[in-house]
This record gives C-alpha cells, sequence and structure tokens, in this order.
C-alpha cells in the first residue's frame, strides 16, 4: 500500500472516531473529546501531506499543523470553561439535559 | 509501509476508540492521553520531530490534564444511572452519520491511491530552521495566534469564574 494512503486512511478513522463520539455520548466533556480527535486527525493529514509532499523544505504543511495545534489549544481551554460554567449553573454535564437557551 | 507504522497506527485508532466508548469519564481521559501519544509518535515517524515533540507538550502535557480538571470539577455527574447509559438519545443517527463521512473519506483516499505521491526523500528539517521560518515569513500569524492564545485564556478564565452572590 502506498504509503501516504496509510496515513490518511488512519486519519480518516480517526476523525470518524471523534465524529462518532461528538454525536452520540451524553456528556458535554466526552463531545470535546470527540473534537480533539477530529482535530488531531486533521493535523495528521497536514503532517503527512507535508512529509510525502513535493516541497517539503517548504515547510508549509508543517506551519499549518503547529498553527493548528494552538489554535486546538485555544479551543480547549475555552470549551471546557464553558462546560464548567454551565456545570457550575445546571448542576449537570448531560447534554440531552440542556435544552433551553434561558438560564 | 513497515511495522512500525501498523503498530503505532493500532495504538492510536484503540486509543481513539476507547476514549469514546468507555463508561468512567476518567478512563476516557487516559485513553485519550494514549492517541495523543500514538499521534505524536506517527508525527516523530513522519520526520516531523517539532510537530511531534510540541504535540507531546501541547496535548499530553496541557490538553489531556485541562481535561482531568474539567472531569474532576463537574464530579456527580459522571455516574450515569443505569437506564439511561452514557450514549445520547440520537446515538443511532450519528453512528449513521459518522460511518458515512468514514466511507466516504476511505473511498476517495483508495480511488486517488494511484496518483498520490510515493515514498520521497526524507527531509532534512532542522529547529533552527523552524525557528527562522517562524520569525521571518510566519511572523503575522504567530503575532496573531499569540494573541488569540492570550484571548482565549483571558476567556476562559472569565467565562468559569465563579459568581459571587449578590454580585451584580
Amino acid at each position: 500500500m502506498n504509503p501516504l494512503s496509510g496515513y490518511l486512511l488512519v486519519a480518516a478513522l480517526l476523525f470518524a472516531i471523534g465524529l462518532a463520539g461528538a454525536l452520540t455520548r451524553r456528556n458535554a466533556i466526552l463531545v470535546l473529546i470527540g473534537i480533539e480527535l477530529m482535530l488531531n486527525a486533521a493535523n495528521l493529514n497536514l503532517i503527512a501531506f507535508w512529509r510525502y509532499g513535493p516541497h517539503p523544505e517548504a515547510l508549509t504543511g508543517m506551519m499549518f499543523a503547529i498553527f493548528s495545534i494552538a489554535v486546538a489549544a485555544a479551543e480547549a481551554a475555552v470549551g471546557l470553561g464553558l462546560v464548567i460554567s454551565i456545570y457550575r449553573h445546571a448542576k449537570t454535564t448531560d447534554l440531552d439535559q440542556m435544552n433551553r437557551m434561558k438560564g | 509501509m513497515n511495522p512500525v507504522f501498523y503498530i503505532l497506527a493500532a495504538l492510536t485508532v484503540v486509543g481513539g476508540l476507547a476514549a469514546v466508548l468507555l463508561k468512567n469519564l476518567v478512563h476516557c481521559a487516559l485513553a485519550l492521553t494514549v492517541a495523543f501519544a500514538g499521534l505524536a509518535l506517527l508525527f516523530l515517524e513522519l520526520d516531523a520531530q517539532f510537530a511531534g515533540f510540541a504535540q507531546i507538550l501541547v496535548y499530553i502535557g496541557a490538553v489531556a490534564i485541562l481535561v482531568v480538571f474539567a472531569i474532576l470539577l463537574t464530579r456527580g455527574s459522571d455516574t450515569p444511572k443505569k437506564e439511561i447509559g452514557v450514549f445520547s438519545r440520537t446515538w443511532f443517527a450519528g453512528l449513521v452519520v459518522a460511518a458515512a463521512v468514514f466511507a466516504v473519506l476511505a473511498w476517495a483516499v483508495l480511488l486517488s491511491a494511484g496518483g498520490l505521491p510515493h515514498e520521497a526523500g526524507v527531509p532534512v528539517v532542522t529547529t533552527q530552521q523552524i525557528g527562522q521560518a517562524l520569525m521571518g515569513r510566519y511572523v503575522l500569524p504567530l503575532e496573531i495566534v499569540a494573541l488569540l492564545l492570550t484571548a482565549a485564556t483571558i476567556g476562559a478564565v472569565i467565562v468559569a469564574m465563579h459568581e459571587k452572590e449578590g454580585a451584580k
């Protein structure tokens, strides 16, 4: 098998696992974990394309992945802050019970 | 394809599966750490040393700890009643969507496998080159990311800050 398509398949599988976690779990923290898995799968794609692309010395894919890691860290901080805030308010992290916009 | 890739891929996928399937939230966080470690090793296998070590520092060092903190701070909600289970009411639709997404992605990858580039020479990229690129060509994105991280950190603290009783 082509080495690049192996990495792309692993990334696709990881993305699907993260999507399934984000769509099927009740707990808000597990949804965030699913989103982190999806972001990491995208990073794996970027690095694999950088490695097997025609101009790896240009560093574009690597830079994209590094910036993506930084943005994902910011996203995780804000997301978990929101989960803690809503837990303090509603005393639950069950997404099925969060069914109103009004506090 | 060398056996190292298969071992790392299996480690990563099993870690990811365990992270979304296990019942206990702390176990989920630990499995997530395994998946992150597998991804970091895959980055190293792809000769992306800087990204691999950044992955270890940022994800295993910071994000996983943050997830564990959030799980422990929202304790009491992590023991779901037996009759409800850990999956939401619409779990079947979510599973179908995820399976469809994987089917489309895998189909596209396998269809284009012939056109993908084969084994390329190992790129020699030193940390010095990355630093020079970050300070030269990518200095504006770097500053924007710094601003974003500051804003996100302050925003997260403000959102999660405890509101005092009677305070406005």
